[in-house]
């Protein structure tokens, strides 16, 4: 971790590859939620009009679970993590409550892909459960997102995301980095990955 | 964990149960196996050839034993949800107008889990497990399930957040098949959006506090206020609360705790 220190504190604006391998998976992991932290941190300094009380605790709540798994994997990859990235939200309006809600749900579920999609990809079975541990609950955030744009609907677990057979989406890393990218300053690349 | 005397188990306690053959092609039928089994078991088989086969993962081999005895403990899983589903949404002036779209989407969800794991088992050269009866009063502790709402949400939640665990305890064994592990996990993340929607329908956040079961069966929810993750203890290398720390993950339930929560809702 130490050897990382200093670029934790200057994210870089470059280009960065996860690397190969399980170590490869666990940073493109982290990548995605270096991003997701730094949105709900810049959705939680400062709510958008109107914010309910409900959504408030919820985005607060998801904040704070965001962080923890960014701060865990930096933790868990050590020397071998990738550095701090830089983030580009210029097209989301954080005064909006349609363009916070829905630029989460993007999120919570294009991370539910990715844990799903990448989870084959892993040759431990211990970092396997760990991110099992976390795709739950990027899931359950998912639907708590959607619950809040539709109440009460399908949506939670709509048709866009579970298909006929009941399961919910996959991508692998490349199909979630060319969304992620439209976010991302930092180039992230997972080149020895699928 | 011995995963091949857990499963003598519990194949021992559904023999001396007598199911039947018979009524898991019944439960199968109800759910509409006639209409759903040309498209989804071919969904998920594909997968397999695709992707299990050629990693040589294929018949007769130890690992192919084991995923298919962890498909069972999953189908069998999958059987007591839309079954659970099924009954509640039959059940007269259960759920309120504005929530049986909710219930709805979830019980087609399970059924078609129900359906795939049954492809799935089969193309791997399996039995699948016979529909077990159920008892959603547990042998009346739940005696007003099916009328009264509360006591409904409550076994929702309770059968929601046990799958979640269910199938996230049962990854490991999985990684050898591709595309067995990645359906798993697709219908893991699936139980867990469910969850998080039965959980709010409750007033319950959507995500587990701790150990805070909600007034479903505590047995559900141990080891949910563990801080300890790869051998980290997360609260060392965050600013982030120990409540949120608890809540960022869930945990896993083994075979035996899973059966242990599912029996006495079994016949």
């Amino acid at each position: 971790m130490q050897g990382c220190k200093e670029d934790s504190v200057n994210p870089i604006a470059g280009s960065v590859d996860v690397g190969s391998g399980d170590i490869g998976v666990l940073n493109y992991a982290y990548a995605l939620e270096q991003l997701e932290a730094a949105f709900y941190i810049k959705v939680a300094s400062a709510f958008y009009g109107g914010a309910t009380a409900a959504e408030i605790s919820i985005l607060t709540d998801i904040r704070d679970h965001e962080v923890t798994h960014r701060d865990f994997f930096k933790a868990a990859i050590g020397t071998a993590a990738i550095p701090s990235l830089e983030v580009n939200f210029s097209s989301i309006d954080f005064t909006n409550r349609a363009s916070v809600l829905n630029t989460a749900k993007a999120f919570e579920d294009l991370g539910v892909s990715a844990y799903n999609g990448a989870g084959y990809l892993l040759q431990s079975a211990t970092y396997l459960e760990l991110a099992g541990k976390i795709v739950s609950v990027e899931a359950r955030h998912a639907a708590a997102i959607r619950d809040l744009l539709n109440p009460r609907s399908a949506d939670f677990a709509g048709n866009d995301v579970v298909n006929a057979a009941g399961l919910d989406v996959q991508r692998l890393p490349s199909a979630v980095l060319a969304i992620a990218k439209t976010y991302l300053t930092t180039t992230v690349t997972a080149n020895s990955l699928p | 964990m011995n995963l091949e005397n857990i499963y003598t188990k519990i194949n021992e306690a559904f023999n001396k149960k007598n199911v039947s053959r018979r009524s898991a092609l019944d439960g199968v039928a109800k759910l509409g196996f006639g209409a759903l089994t040309a498209a989804i078991p071919l969904a998920i088989a594909s997968n397999l050839t695709g992707k299990a086969f050629a990693k040589g993962t294929g018949l007769g081999n130890t690992s192919s034993a084991t995923i298919i005895e962890i498909l069972n403990f999953a189908l069998t899983l999958e059987y007591l949800e839309s079954k659970f589903y099924q009954q509640g949404l039959l059940a007269a002036g259960l759920i309120p107008g504005g929530d049986r779209t909710v219930f709805n989407q979830i019980s087609l969800h399970e059924s078609a889990h129900v359906i795939g794991l049954i492809g799935a088992v089969q193309a791997l050269g399996g039995t699948p497990v016979a529909q077990p009866t159920f008892d959603f009063t547990a042998n009346g502790a739940f005696l007003d399930v099916f009328t009264n709402y509360n006591t409904f949400l409550t076994l929702s939640q309770a059968f929601e957040d046990t799958g979640v665990r269910a199938y996230k305890g049962q990854a490991g064994g999985l990684i050898s098949n591709d595309a067995i592990l990645t359906v798993a996990l697709q219908i893991h993340s699936v139980e867990a959006r469910h969850a998080c929607e039965v959980r709010r329908i409750r007033g319950e956040k959507g995500w587990i506090s701790g150990t805070n079961s909600g007034g479903a069966p505590a047995s559900i929810y141990v080891r949910e206020d563990n801080y300890i993750q790869g051998g980290v203890d997360v609260r060392t290398i965050t600013t982030v609360g120990a409540t949120p720390i608890t809540e960022a993950f869930d945990e896993t339930l083994t075979m035996a705790e899973v059966n242990a929560i599912a029996d006495p809702f079994i016949v």
